[in-house]
């Protein structure tokens, strides 16, 4: 059975005529071109599938899409902004918290989560939130101190952007 | 990053199909007949095939074991064994089909261990090998070890046994296979090894190998899982020769965890002799590896049982008996540290007890013996810088190694969980000495192709898999030639295209790759000083490349921009493109087996943990690490670290989690719920401290990153856990059960400890008895082919 579902992803409102019980990210993957979202293990243990719902993190491989009309939805491809990237891929880029990338995408969603909740985050806060998020390549150190240089930066930016 | 690299998955063709296969659910059985009649008749259905429809070739990656067939024709070895495989027009329609092929089993007595194998020769898994269910056995002696027993003041005998686990990249393989009207393949996958498949896909598809193009789709990790040609990857070829289509195969986890060839379980036996002030007298190890199915890369693994020990302490006489046993398990092969961090817990374990017993520090104690640089080991492999006795002395220091060992140890622990510290260090290869076949071609090729725009294109083989490959050999060409990294464009892994290089593994890309790099950069470079010489009415040799020019630096007013140097050199040479080669120096031992073992050069760590026990509960918390790693020279920090911390990383979930086990036939935990590797929450902070040596042998003095810091973790945490509750755990991974059971028997006054209580009976061969070599200066002249220009 086939249903047509109206997506917001990235800002961009889609129309879709998909089967039920395909998961959102094989639409993202194979209906929408969106392949910077990875699958790691199709039972939402390894996080790699990571998307935003309004905002908060969740495991694409579990989630339906039509049960999120309506709902705007944030994948990789979304985060950088005009062609300038994210300050939490830049930090990655420059701190070498991505080695294979492969996890990185859900890593930098569920960052960009944390972050937006709470603008400075202490490490182990950072910790508890990536928990969900495996990496086999990097041991976490990089990913943590990125994100921690990433929060610094935000703040910052916010700060002076307040203050003008 | 920017979720723009494309993996083998995201890789979409018009007309793709899809395919997946049929996969035994029989640990060990016959296959009576296979029916695909209904499969066949699903609408959507392309094409079924079982190995009845391919060439009866059989293949591995090893010429000695040639063992495996991408579909199974008459049996079935394991559970995750290939018998059939479908084409159609989406992925369910052909996992669908694969529901509907009646497969007539026959079932056999599965062999679940090295025990169960050994006791039942009458159950036959490969008819080839060095016995029943045996598939390889080796024994190599140097000096004579019993003598030195007799001389020692301690002579210890322990026995070990390291669970077996399994990679885990969080990318599952994936493969898209096009063979075009011109009756041309391409592949692309996500493979670390494009060559070897190539070669390989040759033979088993009956395709000449002109017709046959390998490409690297960039990997979402390998730690050595991807170094196989795989039944999947064939089956597409196949396939896609049917179809006509290009056709797509995506494992799922599950499937991940039987193609797998991971870390061999392993039982050893070691027996070593010691001084009073903690000298190596001689020492004594034999090993038992689960093989599982199939060869793969086992006959190498079994000598990396044995091999690599003796680089990194003085041991004069050295005896080493090993045996691969084939189980109907999915076969093991090479993880991150192939077949050396087995060996390396059982030594580090053993020689913390001996300090104990001969009262000496056990940092103070390995200080004491590690080997000399530029000399050699009792079984003829060359040991060229070592940084070990710095590596030590770094960590003991960063971590106040003193002060915790001595105090904590006297009862001062500063927490109620009991706190504890261990070391442990190792040694291992950049890259191996010899190749998968023999021959006497170059390891690695580069070609650099200037263009007139001053950019530069670099072509190799090799693979990134994320250690950064593609940005080192990137650095090597910018920094020869003075131009921008951005300037360089790196084209890797391309069998049609780029020059061979043997794979991303045993931690031979940088070093082999980037000499092949650098020399293709050398001669490049002497080609455009020749035409700028010219123009400039100087001497070649005066000139410098340095911040996108070429010129003399004391007249830097006249130097050429890059890009006009590069014109003036086409215009003098025609095209600029210039090959660099590289194989590493001849050094193999001249005794059978003597080929596994040399590498140009050896990187060396060692490591601290700091962690508590938990003696209501058994459970294991890490404080921090600290590893110092002798790279040579850090080339780019940041990836180094990266390297050895990702090396920690793992190490940590094989010592204390992670295992690939069995029960009934099945494999208890084939999905990520069930196997459990550390998260941020179990990983703790790790301190990373780089020595560096200069080795002669290296790209700029480097050595290799990605494998040996692995190595010293596991015992480090296995002496750590001693140190804090005085308990031996003598197998990995240490869980809190065996801890309590450890516990529990030091209370009923039994030995503290849980480990191997008994060795397999097994008649190892006679050994091949050669003099050692050790403390031999290394040699004074050396063969390094292709490499005459350095030697000049």
């Amino acid at each position: 059975m086939k249903a047509r579902i109206a997506l917001s992803v990235n800002d961009q409102p889609h129309e879709l005529l998909v089967p039920v019980h395909k998961t959102l990210l094989e639409v993202l993957r194979e209906d929408l071109g969106l392949t910077g979202t990875k699958h790691g293990c199709e039972l939402g243990e390894c996080g790699t599938c990571t998307v935003l719902v309004d905002g908060e993190p969740v495991l694409s491989c579990l989630a339906l899409p039509v049960e999120l009309e309506g709902r705007r939805i944030t994948t990789v491809e979304g985060l950088a902004e005009g062609g300038r990237l994210h300050p939490l891929q830049q930090a990655f880029a420059e701190l070498g918290a991505a080695q294979c990338g492969y996890c990185t995408p859900g890593v930098l969603l569920t960052a960009q989560a944390l972050l937006a909740a709470e603008a400075l985050p202490p490490r182990d806060r950072i910790r508890e939130a990536l928990a969900g998020n495996l990496c086999r390549c990097t041991g976490y150190t990089k990913i943590l101190d990125a994100v921690e240089l990433a929060a610094l930066r935000l703040s910052r930016g916010a700060r002076a952007g307040a203050g003008r | 990053m920017t979720g723009e690299t494309r993996y083998a998955d995201d890789l979409v063709l018009p007309r793709m199909a899809h395919a997946k296969l049929l996969r035994s659910s029989h640990a060990h059985a016959r296959i009576r007949g296979i029916d695909t009649t209904r499969a066949r008749a699903l609408p959507g259905v392309l094409a079924v095939i079982t190995g009845a429809d391919l060439p009866r070739v059989r293949f591995g990656i090893l010429p000695v074991s040639q063992d495996e067939e991408a579909l199974c024709t008459e049996k079935v070895r394991m559970v995750g064994d290939a018998v059939a495989a479908v084409a159609a027009v989406d992925e369910e329609t052909a996992e669908q089909a694969c529901r509907l092929i009646d497969v007539a089993w026959e079932p056999l007595p599965a062999l679940m261990s090295i025990e169960e194998s050994l006791a039942h020769p009458e159950v036959r898994i490969h008819e080839y090998g060095d016995g029943p269910n045996v598939h390889k056995s080796v024994a190599l002696q140097f000096g004579d070890v019993e003598a030195a027993f007799a001389r020692a003041d301690l002579v210890r005998e322990d026995t070990f046994y390291y669970e077996g686990s399994t990679h885990l990249p969080l990318e599952q393989h994936a493969a898209v296979a096009h063979w075009g009207p011109d009756g041309k393949l391409t592949l692309w996958s996500s493979t670390q090894t494009p060559h070897y498949v190539h070669r390989l896909l040759a033979k088993i598809l009956d395709v000449p190998a002109a017709h046959v193009r390998v490409v690297a789709a960039p990997v979402g990790g390998g730690f050595g899982g991807k170094l196989d040609p795989f039944a999947h990857e064939i089956a597409a070829c196949h396939l896609s020769r049917l179809t006509g289509r290009p056709v797509k195969i995506a494992l799922t986890r599950e499937e991940v965890f039987y193609v797998h060839r991971g870390r061999h379980p392993v039982l050893m036996w070691l027996k070593t002799g010691f001084t009073r002030q903690g000298d190596i007298t001689g020492c004594h190890i034999k090993t038992w590896l689960d093989g599982g199915a199939y060869g793969s890369y086992g006959v190498a693994s079994t000598f990396y049982t044995g091999v690599i020990n003796p680089v990194s302490y003085k041991m004069p006489v050295y005896k080493f008996e090993g045996a691969r046993i084939f189980t109907n398990k999915p076969p093991c092969g090479p993880k991150r540290g192939h077949g050396t961090p087995q060996p390396r817990f059982a030594l580090e374990v053993q020689l913390d007890r001996a300090a104990e017993q001969l009262g000496l520090d056990p940092a103070a104690m390995r200080r004491r013996i590690v080997t000399e640089p530029f000399t050699k080991t009792a079984n003829h492999l060359t040991v060229t810088t070592t940084g070990l006795a710095e590596c030590i002395d770094r960590v003991v220091e960063a971590s106040g190694w003193r002060t915790k060992w001595r105090g904590w140890r006297a009862g001062e622990a500063p927490s109620e969980k009991k706190r504890g510290v261990g070391l442990a260090c190792s040694a291992y290869m950049t890259g191996a000495g010899t190749a998968i076949y023999w021959n006497a071609m170059p390891h690695s090729g580069v070609v650099l192709r200037a263009d007139r725009s001053g950019a530069v294109a670099l072509l190799c083989g090799a693979t990134d898999i994320g250690q950064g490959s593609d940005s080192i050999l990137a650095s090597f060409a910018a920094e020869v030639l003075g131009i921008a990294l951005k300037d360089v464009h790196v084209h890797p892994a391309d069998t049609t295209l780029t020059p061979v290089d043997l794979g991303s593994y045993s931690s031979r890309v940088t070093l082999m790759c980037g000499m092949a790099t650098i020399q293709a950069a050398e001669r490049l470079r002497g080609a455009i000083f020749e035409a700028v010489a010219k123009k400039l009415e100087v001497a070649p040799g005066a000139l410098v490349a340095r911040g996108g020019r070429v010129g003399v630096p004391e007249d830097w007013d006249t130097a050429v921009p890059f890009a006009q140097a590069v014109e003036l050199g086409e215009a003098m040479h025609g095209v600029l493109a210039f090959p660099g080669s590289y194989a590493p120096p001849r050094r193999a031992g001249k005794y059978k087996g003597g080929g596994v073992g040399p590498s140009p050069c050896y990187s060396y760590t060692a490591s601290v943990v700091d962690l508590s026990v938990d003696e209501e509960t058994g459970e294991i918390e890490l404080h921090d690490v600290w590893i110092a790693h002798d790279v040579g020279r850090a080339l780019n920090p940041l990836l180094v670290e990266g390297q050895v911390e990702g090396s920690v990383y793992m190490g940590i979930g094989e010592a204390l989690m992670e295992e690939q086990v069995f029960r009934k036939g099945l494999h208890k935990t084939p999905s990520m719920l069930d196997y459990k590797s550390p998260t941020t929450l179990e990983t703790p902070d790790i301190h990373t401290i780089l020595v560096e040596t200069d080795d002669p042998e290296g790209p700029f003095g480097a050595k290799e990153a990605g494998q040996g810091p692995l190595l010293p973790i596991m015992p480090a945490i296995a002496n750590a856990v001693y140190h804090a509750v005085g308990v031996r755990i003598d197998e990995v991974p240490i869980t809190p059960d065996k801890i309590l059971r450890a516990l529990e028997a030091r209370r009923r006054g039994k030995p503290a400890r849980v480990g191997p209580e008994k060795l397999p009976l097994f008649a190892f061969k006679e050994p091949v008895v050669v003099e050692s070599a050790f403390g031999q200066p290394a040699d004074a002249v050396v063969v390094r082919p292709f490499q005459a220009e350095r030697l000049a």
